[in-house]
Order: C-alpha cells, then structure tokens, then sequence
C-alpha cells in the first residue's frame, strides 16, 4: 500500500475545507470527554447533535472515518500494550505469543493512520479500560482481558466494515481499510479460540460469531453482537438456501457473514472505556 | 473461431504460458486503474460479465472452488482428523456453500454456470495436504475481496463483499492455528504496517486457475 497515494487522495478530496479541519479536531476530542459523562443509551442522540453542530452533517468524509478508526485502534493498542506489560496476566508462550502479535498489529495500524493523516490525525484519548469499575481487573484477571480482547476485536471487524461505502470514492484508502478489517477479524477469530481453550461458558465458542451474542459474557455486550443474527443478504434468505442435506441451518446463515456497525453504535460501545 | 485448431492451440498456450505473464505485459502499458481488462483468457469460455456483475461473478467463481473444496473434503475426511477439526470443516463448507448459493441467487440471469473443477493435485486422504489447500484458498479468498473492494462500483455489492471477507479471514486464521498455532495473522499475509494482503484478480485468476477446468472469459472483469 501506498501512505502517499492515499495521502494525496485525501487532499485532494478534501480540498478547500481547511478552515473547517481544527474545529473538527476539537469537536472529537469534545465528544469524547462529553461522551463518559452521559448515559450510554442517550449517546446516539448525542453524538448526531454533535456532528451536525460540527460538520452540518453526519460524519462521513474520509478524514472524519480515518481519524473514527485511529481513536478505535489508539484504543486497542494502549490495551494490548498494558496487557502484555502486566507480570502474571498473560500465560507465557502461545498465549504470550499471540497477544504480542496482535499488540505489534494495533500499534502499526496506529502508526499508518497516522501518518495518512498527518497533522489532521486526532490526538489519544485518555483510556479506563475499567469503564468505570465494570471490568476493575481487567489487567490482573486473564479471563476479563481475554473477555474484552474479543469483543473490542469483534466490535473493530463491525466498525471497518460499517465505514467501507463511505470509502468507495477513495480507491486506496478503501484497500487499506478493507486490508486492516481483516486483519482485526483474523486476530478476533484466534481470540475466540482462546477463549474456548478456557472452557465453562465459552467452552463451545467459535471462531466466527454465531447467531448474535454468543460470548457467554452477559447482556453487557449484546449491543456489540446486535444484529448478527441477520441470516438474509440483499433480501435472501440465507437459510433457504440448499445445504449439504436439506437446507443450511440458521447457525451457517448467521455465521457465514459478519453484520456492520454505524459509526454511532461504535462510539455508544467505546464512550465508556474512554476517561 | 473459424479455426478451431487455432483457437485450440491458443488455449493451449495460454494455458501453459499462465495469464500471469499476459498480465504482467498489459499492465506495463499504463492502462488507467479500473479500465484494464483481465486478458481474455479463452474467448469462447464462460463470460463473466462487465464491471460489478463480472466481479460478483468473479467472487462466485471463488465461492465455488472453495465449496467444493470443503464437500469434498467432508465427503470423506482424512483419517486421523478429530471430532473438533471436523465440527470445524463443515461449519466451514457449509459457509462457503451459502456464499457459493447466494451468489448464484443475487445474480440471477448473469451468472456464470457451475465451473468444472480439478483437485487432482491435492491428497485428501493427507491432513497436511488438505490443511494446506484450505490455508491457501482462505488466503487466497481474503486477498481477493480486499483486492476487489476497489474496483466495485455499487455501494450494496462492497457492503455485502465486506461481510463476507471477513469470515473468510476467521477461516484462514482457524486454518492457519491448525495447522500451527499462533499463525493466524503471521508476516506471510500481514506486512510491516498491519495490512493483510490484497490481490488484482488478475493475480487471483492466475493462481486459482490450476483448479479451474472450465475456460473462463474474464476479457471485461475490472482488473489493474
């Protein structure tokens, strides 16, 4: 991938609206701060004022998506950094391993969205990985980490995927995006089988996302699986389908393809691990 | 095609010489991104289509290899495979036969007909053998829906190309574990920044080709 081509795409599409840049910056980092002081369920609503105060619109355009994932990986980033600098949370070797990967994977993802955006690239956060004490050992509880290392893996494959059309006129931006979506969904899939190795209620957890939430975590991160229990594509039923014997099951129609999210639902999700 | 010796002996060679080089050859012609044409690999073959068709055409051409694949791995599995790596397998044909069957319904008229395969290079009775196949398809199928994203036109069809590659990238680091664990996202497929790996179809064709026993017209399947 090319970081100037996709550089000078975004100038050039973004020409003339300068002036517009820093108040944009700041109504970001805005809604950050303002997000943890309001309840999660009013944050769409929030979130929409703020952006047609800021942009007169929804958020949409490429800098606006960019800087959208660079706060998401600026998150999973600082996560697997502390994660795997806390002693005694993380089993040595393959677990170790994989968290290092994954950890070396956010942090480049980091460094590229950042260099594409240059002096427009949002600042991060402040993080409470806690979200105000739900998840307080979150770095001392191997199973609270794993358990939170799945979702945010999960959520980010739902975020890419829910910003691509908004990405359509911008070729090499798009590769990129499409080429870090993946990569969020081949670490969300070993994560699952980690999980699994666990055993009790993730014993039969698998690697692509069953029905909608399938964690065994709790209610708490159903609005992270709302909607992947959508078995009809472009008004096909996919468990009308002809399987191997008879028709596929719902299960198949469910997992063999992974549901978007709106940029909203995603900061709904996130607002309460941001300080 | 009023010399079917031609037309055969040109098959033959395109065959042989592989349309990697045809490719490799346009493209240092400068043709502008989205208007270079996959070469025409066989004029009387089975056409794709034009532009989102032909693409969606392409993908249901990959769909099918895969599905096959894994039906006939299914069919009859190798013979110290586990009671979890089977579960797995058939969780995993059975995903790549509702992509395979919802192709073939969302493009209705203009899909290409069932492609005649050739596995006869793979060993199914070898574990190693099958996990390799299977890590390369799924390899193969991220690269290629990464790859195709650019070249679609329809907002709908890359919504619906995103939903698919990313369960073509949990396949592929399921299969990448079994095979050795901790592979699922190692520097053969992610680079130095974190990107995963996307291909032309041009470049997907290429390698996919050796499976595919029905010639293909892609003369107008976008490509660069």
């Amino acid at each position: 991938m090319n970081l100037l081509n996709i550089i000078n795409e975004i100038e050039s599409v973004e020409q003339g609206t300068h002036d517009r840049l820093n108040p944009r910056r700041a109504a970001i980092k805005g809604m950050f701060s303002f997000g943890s002081k309001v309840a999660v369920a009013a944050l769409p609503f929030a979130m929409g004022s703020f952006f047609n105060k800021a942009y007169g619109q929804a958020p949409g355009s490429v800098k606006e998506i960019l800087n959208f994932a660079l706060t998401l990986e600026y998150l999973e980033a600082e996560f697997y950094t502390k994660g795997v600098a806390a002693s005694g949370l993380i089993p040595s070797g393959p677990a170790l391993n994989a968290m290092t990967t994954i950890r070396d994977h956010e942090n480049q993802h980091v460094d590229f969205l950042k260099t594409a955006l240059g002096s427009d690239a949002v600042s991060k956060p402040t993080f409470d990985f806690t979200a105000g004490g739900a998840f307080g050992d979150v770095f001392s509880n191997y199973d609270t980490f794993l358990a939170l290392a799945q979702v945010f893996e999960d959520t980010g494959v739902r975020a890419y995927k829910g910003q691509a059309g908004g990405l359509i006129s911008n070729k090499d931006v798009l590769t990129a995006a499409l080429n870090i979506h993946s990569v969020e969904a081949r670490h969300a899939a070993h994560l699952r089988q980690m999980r699994r190795a666990r055993g009790g209620v993730t014993s039969e957890l698998k690697p692509w996302i069953t029905g909608a939430n399938d964690t065994g975590i709790g209610a708490v991160v159903d609005a992270i699986y709302a909607g992947e229990e959508n078995q009809t594509q472009a008004g096909v039923d996919i468990a009308q389908l002809n399987g191997v014997e008879g028709k596929l099951s719902v299960n198949a129609a469910t997992e063999s393809f992974d549901e978007p999210l709106t940029a909203e639902a995603v900061l709904a999700i996130v607002t309460p691990f941001i300080a | 095609m009023n010399n079917p010796k031609k037309e055969v002996n040109r098959r033959a060679f395109l065959r042989y010489a592989g349309a990697g080089a045809a490719i490799t050859a346009l493209m240092v012609t400068g043709c502008k991104e989205d208007e270079m044409p996959v070469p025409d690999t066989d004029e009387e073959g089975e056409y794709f289509g034009t532009e989102d068709i032909a693409i969606l055409n392409y993908a249901y051409a990959l769909e099918q290899l895969e599905a096959a694949f894994y039906t006939k791995v299914a069919e009859a599995p190798y013979s110290d495979i586990s009671t979890l790596e089977m579960q797995y397998l058939n969780d995993i044909r059975d995903h790549e036969i509702a992509h395979r069957e919802f192709f073939k319904a969302a493009i209705g008229d203009s899909a290409i007909m069932e492609l005649e395969l050739d596995f006869s290079t793979i060993n199914f009775g070898s574990r190693e053998s099958v996990l390799a196949t299977a890590k390369a398809f799924e390899d193969l199928g991220v690269s290629a829906y990464n790859g195709a994203g650019r070249l679609i036109e329809d907002v709908g069809y890359l919504a619906l190309a995103g939903k698919i590659v990313s369960v073509e990238a949990r396949h592929a680091a399921l299969i990448r574990d079994l095979i050795s664990n901790g592979s699922f996202a190692d520097n053969t497929v992610v680079d130095a920044n974190g990107l995963d790996t996307s291909r032309s179809p041009g470049e997907v064709l290429s390698i996919a080709s050796m499976y595919i026993k029905t010639p293909v017209n892609v003369k107008d399947l976008p490509n660069y």
